[in-house]
C-alpha cells in the first residue's frame, strides 16, 4: 500500500472512530450491513470510472446508463417475462456496446470525452424517462424472484452480495490495471499517448478498451441498483452518480490529467463517502448538507495530496540532481 | 536626414558571452546595427544564432559584455527594456493567435478602450492598424480573421505589429522558410521599404540567396564566435559558406567491422505530407550507419516520421527487408523491425513518470508477459541487462526516468529497442543536449548495432557528428534528397552546399 493510500486508510478509521463514539449505532451490524452494502454498489461503478480517468478522459454518462439499464431490466425481468440470466446477460452487452459506442467516437472521431459522454448522460436518461412515459418502473406487487434476489440483494454470514461481488471486482480490476499488459498501456498512454505510440502501444484501442470496461460495469451495477431500489424512477434514479464515482476516484488518487490511480487508492475513496455519508446520517447532520460535507472532504484531502506531492517533487529533484552528479550533494562541502 | 554616415549605432552589443554548464553559446560576440542597415546574421544550426537573438530580445542574461541601445549601456536587458528600445521580432513560429483578427492581434496586451465602461474600441484599433496595412502594401483588412490569413499574411501582420510598436530594429527569424518564390520576394521588398524608414533589419536566414539579395552586411557565427563579417561587396555564396564551416572536425569515425550489405530500409518515390509534391527515393543498407543531413525543416523528421507509421505518407512505398509497410503504424513498424529513437526524448521518446524499468520494457512487454500478465521479476530482469549493457547510471531501474540526466535518458529510449531485435533504427538527432561523454558511447553503440548487421539512419544537424560517425550521407533539401556523399566526397562545405540547394561542382 502506498503512503497515498494509507493515509486514506487513516483517514477513515479516524472518522469511523469518531462517529463511533458520538454514535456507538455506527458499529451495529445493521449500520455496518447497510453501509457496506451502498459501498458494493456505488464501488462498482467508481471502479469503472477510475478506468476511464486513468486514461486522462471521464464518463459522464454513468448515472444515466445506471437510470435506463434498470428501467429496461425491470422491464424485461418483470414485464416482458425474459428470464433474468438473459436479461443480465442482455444488459451487459448493452453496457459494453455503449462503451464501444463512446470509446470509438472518441478515438476515431476524435470528440472530447466530456462532451461524448454528456450527450450520452442526457440521450440515456431521455430514453429512459420515453421508455416509461416518466413512469416509476417497478415490479409488480407481490412478483419475487427468489434467485435473482439472493444473488443481488441477500446475504451470506450477514454479508451483503454487493459487497462481495465489489470485492470481487475489485480484485479482478486490480490484476487488470496493475499486473496486466492492458493496464501497463492504460497507464502509459494516460500520462503520455505519444511516447506511448512511439512505443508501438495502440492507443487508440486502449482507450476504446477503457470505455468499454466502464460502461460493462457500470451495467453490472445498474443490475444491482434495479434489484435494491426495486422501483425506478426514471427522472432521479441515479442522478449525480457519475460524480460521485468521480469523486471517489479522485478521492483514491487518481489523476484527471491521466496516468495516475489505484484500485486499492478508488476503493478507499469509495469506503470513505459512504462512511461520511454515514457520518452525516447518525450525527443527525440535516440530510440537506449531504453534498457539502463530501465537497468539504473531498477538496481538503485534495489539497493535502497536492502539499505532499510537492514535498515529494522537491525531494525527487534533489536526489536526480545527485544522481546527474553520480554522488551524493554533500560531496561539495569538502 | 541621411542615415548612413550621421547616425551613431541604433544597437551596439560588444564582447557578449554566454555560458552555460558545459557549454560555451557565445564567446566574446560584438556586433552592431545602424539605423536603415538590414545585416544577414548567418551560420550553422547551433552556431549562436538563437542565443545571440534572445539576449538582444532580453530573454536571456548574457555572462559578459555589454548591450548599448540608443547612448544607454546595459549588462542584460529585460524584455520590458527590449521593447521599450524598439526590438521587434518576427518569430519563425509566429506568435499569432488565430482566433482573433488582426487588429486584436497588433493590439493584444494595450487595447484601446472607450466609454464609461471601458470597454474595446475596435473602430478606433482599426483605424491605427489600417495605415501600417497600407505602408506594408497588405491586402487584407484590420477585421479579417487571422484564421483566414495565409502564412506569408501572418509574417506581414507580425511585422505589422513590430511598426506599431514604433520598432526601430526588427529581428527576422528564417522569415522565409516556408513562403513561396513570389511571397519571398515581396517580403524583400517590405524589407527594402523598412529600410527607407530607417529601420535596421537583422536578417537570419539559411537562404543565402535571399541574404546575397538584401543584407548590406553579413556577420557569420560559428560556434558562438564571430567567423567573418562580409561588407556588401563581398557577400557571395561561396565566401559564406567558407565562413560558416572551416572547424577542424574531430575525427569520430569508428570503421564499419563489415561491408555494407543489402539494402534494408528503402524509401521508393516517397511522398510525405510535409512536402507532398516532392519524391524521395533513399537505401539505407545493413551494416551501414547512412547520416541524412540538412537544414531545420528540410523535412528529414517527416521522413521518420512516415517509415515509422507516425504519419500517413502522402504517396510512394517504404519497405522493410523486402516487405512493403502499407498504411502501418508505430506498432507494425515495430513488429516488422523497424524502431525510431525520435527526435524529442521528453515528449516522444519516454515516459518520465514511469520507471526506468517500465520504460525500457513497454514495447517489449507483449512478448515478456504470460497470459497477459506483466512479470515484475521477468520485467525487471530485462532492464537490469540493459542497464549493465548500455552502461546506465543508476542505482536502481525502479526509479523514475525523469531523475536521469540527459544522456542516460537518450540511453533508456535506445535500450527499449535494443531488448528486441532490430532490422532498421532511425535516430532522430540522437545525441542532442547530451554531453560528450554520453554522446561518444552512443556513437559506439549505434556502430554496435551495424556491426550486427542492423541498417542505420541517423539524422543529425551537428555537422561533427554527421561526418564524424556516418558511411554515407545523403543532404535534404526542401523535402528532396539533393545529393549523396560517399566518404571520401566528406566535408562541412560539401554538405553544407547540398543543404543550401547548390549544385557541387565537380572535383
Amino acid at each position: 500500500m502506498h503512503k497515498k493510500e494509507l493515509g486514506l486508510f487513516i483517514l477513515i478509521l479516524v472518522v469511523g472512530a469518531v462517529v463511533t463514539v458520538i454514535n456507538p449505532l455506527f458499529l451495529s451490524g445493521v449500520n455496518l450491513g447497510n453501509t457496506a452494502n451502498l459501498i458494493g454498489l456505488f464501488g462498482l461503478f467508481a471502479i469503472a470510472q477510475a478506468f476511464v480517468i486513468i486514461t486522462a478522459g471521464i464518463d459522464l454518462s454513468v448515472g444515466s446508463v445506471i437510470a435506463l439499464l434498470g428501467v429496461l431490466f425491470v422491464d424485461l425481468v418483470g414485464v416482458q417475462g425474459v428470464a433474468w440470466p438473459l436479461a443480465i446477460l442482455l444488459m451487459i452487452a448493452v453496457g459494453l456496446v455503449m462503451g464501444a459506442v463512446h470509446g470509438l467516437l472518441i478515438v476515431r472521431m476524435g470528440l472530447q470525452p466530456f462532451v461524448v459522454t454528456l450527450c450520452g448522460l442526457l440521450v440515456y436518461r431521455g430514453i429512459a424517462r420515453f421508455y416509461t412515459a416518466d413512469a416509476t418502473a417497478g415490479f409488480v406487487y407481490g412478483q419475487s424472484f427468489p434467485d435473482l434476489e439472493w444473488l443481488t440483494v441477500g446475504r451470506t454470514y450477514g454479508v451483503p452480495h454487493s459487497v462481495i461481488v465489489f470485492l470481487v471486482v475489485a480484485v479482478i480490476a486490480w490484476v487488470v490495471l496493475h499486473r496486466s499488459v492492458f493496464g501497463r498501456h492504460l497507464f502509459a498512454v494516460g500520462k503520455n499517448e505519444e511516447a506511448a505510440r512511439y512505443s508501438g502501444v495502440r492507443s487508440g484501442r486502449v482507450i476504446i478498451g477503457a470505455y468499454v470496461i466502464c460502461s460493462g460495469l457500470t451495467a453490472l451495477s445498474a443490475i444491482f441498483f434495479a434489484m435494491y431500489t426495486r422501483s425506478i424512477s426514471p427522472s432521479s434514479h441515479g442522478n449525480f452518480y457519475e460524480l460521485y464515482a468521480i469523486a471517489a476516484a479522485v478521492l483514491g488518487g487518481c489523476s484527471l490529467r491521466g496516468g495516475e490511480g489505484s484500485i486499492v487508492g478508488v476503493v478507499l475513496g469509495v469506503i470513505l463517502l459512504q462512511v461520511l455519508q454515514n457520518l452525516v446520517n447518525l450525527l443527525g447532520i440535516p440530510s440537506s448538507l449531504n453534498f457539502a460535507v463530501m465537497g468539504t472532504v473531498i477538496l481538503i484531502g485534495v489539497i493535502a495530496d497536492q502539499q505532499f506531492a510537492r514535498f515529494r517533487d522537491r525531494r525527487r529533484a534533489a536526489r536526480s540532481v545527485e544522481a546527474r552528479l553520480g554522488e551524493p550533494v554533500q560531496q561539495h562541502a569538502e | 536626414m541621411t542615415a548612413m554616415d550621421t547616425a551613431a549605432p541604433l544597437l551596439e552589443l560588444s564582447g557578449i558571452t554566454k555560458v552555460y554548464p558545459g557549454v560555451v553559446a557565445l564567446d566574446d560576440v560584438s556586433f552592431s546595427l545602424a539605423p536603415g542597415e538590414v545585416v544577414g546574421l548567418i551560420g550553422e544550426n547551433g552556431a549562436g544564432k538563437s542565443t545571440l537573438m534572445k539576449v538582444l530580445g532580453g530573454v536571456v542574461a548574457p555572462t559578459a559584455g555589454r548591450i548599448r541601445i540608443a547612448g544607454v549601456e546595459y549588462p542584460a536587458l529585460t524584455v520590458q527594456q527590449s521593447m521599450a528600445a524598439g526590438i521587434a521580432f518576427v518569430h519563425q513560429e509566429l506568435n499569432l493567435f488565430d482566433n482573433l483578427d488582426v487588429a486584436a492581434n497588433v493590439f493584444l496586451g494595450r487595447e484601446m478602450r472607450k466609454g464609461p465602461l471601458r470597454l474595446l474600441d475596435n473602430a478606433a484599433m482599426a483605424r491605427a492598424v489600417q495605415p501600417i496595412l497600407d505602408r506594408l502594401g497588405a491586402t487584407f483588412r484590420p477585421d479579417t480573421p487571422v484564421l483566414r490569413l495565409s502564412l506569408a499574411e501572418r509574417q506581414l501582420l507580425e511585422i505589422a505589429k513590430a511598426l506599431s510598436l514604433d520598432a526601430r530594429v526588427v529581428i527576422m527569424d528564417e522569415p522565409t522558410s516556408s513562403l513561396t518564390l513570389s511571397e519571398t520576394a515581396r517580403l524583400l521588398s517590405v524589407i527594402e521599404a523598412l529600410k527607407r524608414d530607417g529601420i535596421a533589419v537583422i536578417f537570419i536566414s539559411h537562404r543565402l540567396n535571399e541574404v546575397e539579395q538584401c543584407a548590406d552586411r553579413v556577420v557569420v557565427l560559428r560556434d558562438g564566435r564571430v567567423a567573418g563579417r562580409l561588407a556588401k561587396g563581398e557577400i557571395t555564396h561561396d565566401a559564406m559558406i567558407r565562413l560558416m564551416i572551416g572547424r577542424d572536425l574531430k575525427t569520430l569515425y569508428q570503421p564499419p567491422a563489415r561491408p555494407r550489405g543489402e539494402p534494408v530500409l528503402r524509401f521508393e518515390r516517397l511522398r510525405t505530407t510535409a512536402h507532398p509534391d516532392v519524391e524521395v527515393t533513399l537505401d539505407v543498407c545493413a551494416g551501414e550507419i547512412l547520416g541524412l543531413a540538412g537544414l531545420v525543416g528540410a523535412g528529414r523528421t517527416e521522413l521518420a516520421r512516415a517509415a515509422f507509421g507516425i504519419d500517413p505518407a502522402a504517396g510512394g512505398a517504404i519497405t522493410l527487408a523486402g516487405r512493403r509497410l502499407v498504411r502501418h503504424g508505430p506498432e507494425d513498424a515495430i513488429a516488422a523491425g523497424l524502431f525510431l529513437v525520435p527526435e524529442d526524448r521528453k515528449q516522444s521518446g519516454l515516459i518520465l513518470e514511469f520507471s526506468i524499468a517500465a520504460n525500457i520494457a513497454l514495447p517489449s512487454l507483449g512478448s515478456l508477459a504470460r497470459f497477459g500478465l506483466v512479470g515484475a521479476e521477468r520485467e525487471r530482469a530485462l532492464a537490469e541487462d540493459q542497464r549493465r549493457r548500455l552502461a546506465i547510471k543508476t542505482p536502481d531501474v525502479g526509479r523514475l526516468a525523469t531523475e536521469l540526466s540527459g544522456g542516460n535518458q537518450q540511453k533508456i529510449v535506445l535500450a527499449k529497442w535494443l531488448a528486441m531485435e532490430p532490422k532498421a533504427v532511425i535516430f532522430d538527432e540522437p545525441t542532442r543536449g547530451i554531453d560528450v561523454g554520453a554522446k561518444t558511447e552512443i556513437y559506439r553503440l549505434m556502430r554496435g548495432l551495424a556491426d550486427h548487421g542492423v541498417a542505420i539512419l541517423m539524422i543529425s544537424s551537428d555537422m561533427e557528428e554527421v561526418i564524424g560517425v556516418s558511411d554515407r550521407i545523403a543532404v535534404m533539401h526542401r523535402g528532396r534528397i539533393a545529393g549523396e556523399l560517399v566518404r571520401e566526397a566528406f566535408s562541412e562545405h560539401n554538405v553544407l552546399t547540398l543543404a543550401v540547394g547548390r549544385e557541387l561542382e565537380p572535383a
